[in-house]
């Protein structure tokens, strides 16, 4: 019995360093003052510097950043409303309807990209952040869907009628009752979406056009141009970024 | 003198191709406890949905204080429902959830907060108000449910299976303190159950519905004293059963034959009006009203039926003898317990059930 | 659920039958037209012009052929999708020996670690894919940081050709979709009645035993759950190959990407990926099936 549970204990131990061994690596070797990575050359704050003054990187995460914002909210918009009507549809209905609404969950990045590129094309339509912005509003709508009906299946569903046999007005029962009771899941549904839409590479690489280069675009071309430290020091921030996002979602789900 | 506040004409309502709701009419008093009786599925529910206004009925007429409220949406309608789960709003403290009704109806805060005391005093929780739903016991969680309601000053108040979440000890408890809130405010209460006993404790008057439709309506007494069908005799309360025929009928007094009985005997039973002679008919006889003894008391009881103990149970207050008449027919005959030393006859004894003419019925199938 | 409340009306109900349905309605179309516009509309553009031909300058002509479901056998593209599979089914196979220890470890500890232990699983998750990916091209590369510790231990004399081979991929894949097999194992381990394990070691008297015949079946759900969870995005993967595999071990998704953005071929592009896509819907109908409705409620969200 103990034997097992020493080694459960060390294949768990050694999945964790397996999936933090990269990120640290990462961490560690941003503050490496050599440009030849692998060696440790002394700490230093140099590349972030580089980084500072990196012009077309401020654009790639203005960029970025509004992408995400926008995005979400229409996906928001678009899946609040899916979401409670969903639950309103009879067994059968919800799962065809449901399946159809989240199927970009399925489907590879590369799929949705590649008929997201044609769409455009073929409408005439030119490629920039616009595209880049209805091509993530596509699959953050899934997201939104997902939580917030997750959230809503749990809550008793007489509370609607209970509302409407007090006297509430369908637009009160909303405001008095549905979005108070929803509010964990709309942060929840907001963080996600932002954090899905930044970290997005596949279907944003297809439909950006120039100009429309966002943080994980630049990254990419960062990466294929060759091994440098400011990526590693630009890898090290986002990591940061990321880790943050989601102690302030997991705070946020405490209260 | 019938003052009808809530009425109910010819209900229908249909689910799929089946009858949910069928012509159920009915007008209910004002001040009155009033409670639809069934088991599950008997339409009931329906019914409160369709007053409540969640549901629309196919055809008839719904009048509160004789004016239709058909087409009126229920966040308009001078009722309110106590849903079965209580449906408290978990974000909201218990004094916002009773608050909710009139904060919705646009009443001013200093109104409002006095009238929230007042009911919660009503209810008996007055040092709870700043709670939060998931922080307080089952029958607290209903009484939050009851002022909720009451605060808005219904005309009726419609309980969905008000007790069923109660367990037994609470349950008698609340039992009472219902009845009590109901007579303080004079306010109609429109109670839906399947616990017939419950609603024989708390009626004025009860209606049974079965498959859809109503089979009687009448106060407590009259559904268990003369109940109009098998049916009710044997939904409310318990009854002894026998299937057969009336053979002789002569003003009220007849002569009940059961092929279920060996030995041919006739049973003499009152006869209410309208049972036919010589058609398939059922005898019941409740079982508290069966008398047992060793040897037959022919000047005291007018039927006397032979059998087996089959079975013995001690309730603590009563004793269950479960008697083989024969057969196929087993009845219950149900003895109180009058003193500590009450003779309990054992398994197999051979003993006489007997009981007067008046205390038996025979009642269409 | 109590029988005032059986009908389907729900928190989204405004509690009003007769705008019931009129209001489901509202509520459902902007998210279905939009869906429809921009996911289902470009999906059936793609199989159309999966039909089409490619025209001289990249263009598509218009022309009904079923010439590049036909290409698609040549030897070149079949050996691109033989390796996603083989790669993808790796991966699945290796994150589930890895994810299923790690699972049951965590379900035994008490609750507070458990909510510990699966927070320290999806923060990796949550930081950026091509970071993380990057990050491994760093380890691996000739002179990066795993061939540098190895070569500077004695290990080895020469540095290893790690980067740029399906070794690296397989790690990447694997690196990248753990979290997704931990997860669905997780949900149904946790359901699992410890009294089931218990009777099972009272029948039998090795851990083994107990484990294959009775832990595994009644897990079998979280265990389909994981691997397809695993396997169907492994399957379509772009970056990890793009990155770690280089341009000898391309997978489908970068053989989709070559055709449309470097060699222009739109038509041959939608017949490969129409057919991944029916590989990809392939393997959820077969969990829909062979999975009853009830075990799939338990890892519904």
């Amino acid at each position: 019995m103990k034997h097992r549970e020493a080694w459960l204990r060390s294949v768990a131990l050694f999945n964790l360093a397996f999936l933090y061994f990269p990120i640290l690596v990462l961490l560690v070797f941003s503050f490496n003052a050599s440009r030849l990575a692998a060696t440790w050359q002394g700490f230093s704050w140099h590349w972030y510097g580089q980084l500072i003054e990196n012009g077309a990187l401020h654009a790639a995460t203005g960029n970025s950043l509004l992408v995400a914002v926008v995005s979400t909210a229409l996906a928001m918009v678009l899946g609040i409303p899916a979401a409670m009507g969903l639950e309103r549809l009879a067994r059968r209905s919800q799962h065809i309807l449901g399946g159809m609404l989240l199927l970009p969950l399925v489907i590879p990045e590369v799929m949705m990209g590649v008929s997201l590129l044609l769409l455009f094309v073929m409408a005439g339509m030119p490629l920039g952040l616009t595209t880049v912005i209805l091509g993530h509003t596509v699959f953050n709508l899934p997201v939104v869907i997902v939580i917030v009906r997750a959230r809503l299946r749990k809550l008793d569903s007489c509370l609607g009628e209970a509302a409407a046999d007090l006297g509430a007005s369908p637009w009160q029962i909303l405001r008095q009752v549905t979005f108070p009771l929803l509010r964990p899941a709309i942060l929840g549904a907001v963080l996600m979406a932002f954090t899905v839409s930044l970290d997005d590479f596949i279907v944003t690489f297809f439909v950006a056009g120039p100009g429309a280069t966002t943080l994980p675009l630049k990254v990419y071309s960062m990466i294929k141009s060759g091994v440098s430290p400011e990526i590693n020091a630009l890898s090290a921030l986002m990591v940061l970024l990321s880790m943050s996002l989601v102690g302030v979602s997991l705070l946020l789900q405490r209260r | 003198m019938a003052d009808p506040i809530l009425e109910l004409v010819s209900l229908v309502k249909r689910h799929g191709g089946v009858l949910a709701v069928d012509h159920v009419s009915f007008g209910i008093n004002r001040g009155e406890f009033f409670s639809i009786v069934g088991p599950s599925g008997a339409g009931k529910t329906s019914v409160l949905r369709m007053i409540a206004g969640f549901e629309s009925p196919d055809e008839g007429e719904i009048r509160i204080e004789g004016r239709s409220i058909r087409g009126i949406p229920p966040h308009r309608r001078p009722v309110n429902l106590i849903f079965q789960s209580y449906a408290l709003f978990p974000h909201l403290t218990v004094a916002e959830n009773v608050a909710f009704g009139p904060k919705m109806q646009g009443m001013a805060t200093g109104d409002i907060q006095s009238r929230v005391r007042d009911v919660l005093d009503m209810v008996k929780l007055t040092r709870k108000e700043t709670r939060l739903p998931a922080q307080l016991s089952g029958g607290e969680q209903q009484r939050v449910a009851i002022a909720r309601a009451l605060i808005n000053q219904p005309a009726v108040l419609l309980l969905d299976e008000p007790l069923s979440a109660l367990d037994q000890q609470l349950r008698q408890e609340m039992q009472g303190e219902l009845k009590a809130i109901q007579k303080r405010v004079g306010i109609s209460f429109v109670c839906v159950t399947h616990h017939q006993k419950e609603a024989l404790a708390l009626s004025d008057r009860l209606a049974v519905m079965h498959q859809g439709r109503v089979l009687q309506i009448g106060t407590p007494e009259e559904i268990y004293g003369n109940p109009d069908c098998r049916f009710i005799a044997q939904f409310v309360g318990n009854s002894n059963e026998l299937r057969g025929m009336l053979i002789a009928n002569e003003g009220g007094s007849g002569l009940f034959r059961s092929h279920d009985l060996e030995d041919g005997q006739s049973i003499r039973v009152h006869v209410s009006g309208d049972v036919e002679s010589h058609k398939p008919v059922a005898f019941v006889v409740r079982p508290e009203r069966l008398h047992l003894s060793e040897t037959i008391e022919r000047s005291a009881f007018e039927n006397s039926l032979q059998g087996r103990v089959e079975k013995v149970l001690y309730l603590g207050s009563e004793l269950q003898y479960t008697i083989q008449l024969s057969r196929s027919v087993q009845w219950t005959v149900q003895v109180s317990c009058l003193s500590g030393r009450q003779k309990v006859w054992p398994v197999g004894t051979t003993l006489f059930v007997q009981w007067q003419a008046q205390d038996g019925l025979v009642l269409p199938l | 659920m109590n029988q005032l409340s059986r009908s389907a009306e729900s928190l989204g109900d405004m509690g009003n039958p007769v705008s019931s349905h009129r209001m489901t309605y509202w509520l459902l179309t902007p998210g279905v037209l939009w869906s429809a516009v921009f996911l289902f509309i470009p999906l059936m553009v793609v199989g159309v012009i999966s039909f089409a031909t490619r025209g001289t300058y990249g263009g598509v002509i218009w022309q009904f052929s079923l010439e590049n479901y036909r290409d698609v056998w040549h030897v070149v593209y079949a050996r691109i999708f033989g390796q996603s599979l083989v790669l993808a089914s790796l991966t699945t196979i290796i994150c589930l020996v890895l994810g299923f220890p790690l699972a049951y470890y965590i379900v035994r500890l008490s609750p507070r670690w458990q909510a510990v232990w699966l927070i320290l699983i999806m923060i990796p998750f949550w930081t950026n894919f091509l970071v993380r990916t990057y990050a491994w091209m760093f380890i691996l590369r000739t002179e990066g940081l795993l061939n540098t510790l190895l070569l500077g231990l004695g290990v080895i004399t020469t540095p290893l050709d790690l980067l740029y081979t399906d070794k690296a991929v397989l790690i990447g894949l694997v690196y990248g979709y753990l979290p997704f097999m931990v997860l669905p194992l997780y949900a149904t381990l946790e359901r699992l009645d410890p009294a089931f394990v218990e009777a099972a070691q009272d029948l039998y008297a090795n851990q083994w035993s107990v484990f294959r015949r009775v832990v595994v079946p009644l897990t079998k759900p979280g265990i389909i759950a994981g691997c397809l969870l695993v396997f169907i995005p492994s399957l379509g993967a772009f970056l990890t190959p793009d990155l770690l595999g280089g341009a000898r071990n391309m997978m489908v998704g970068n053989l989709i990407q070559h055709e449309y953005l470097v060699a222009r071929d739109w038509p041959l592009g939608s017949a490969i990926s129409l057919i991944l896509l029916i590989i990809v819907i392939a393997a959820v109908v077969a969990y829909f099936f062979v999975e009853p409705i009830r075990s799939r409620q338990e890892l519904e969200p």
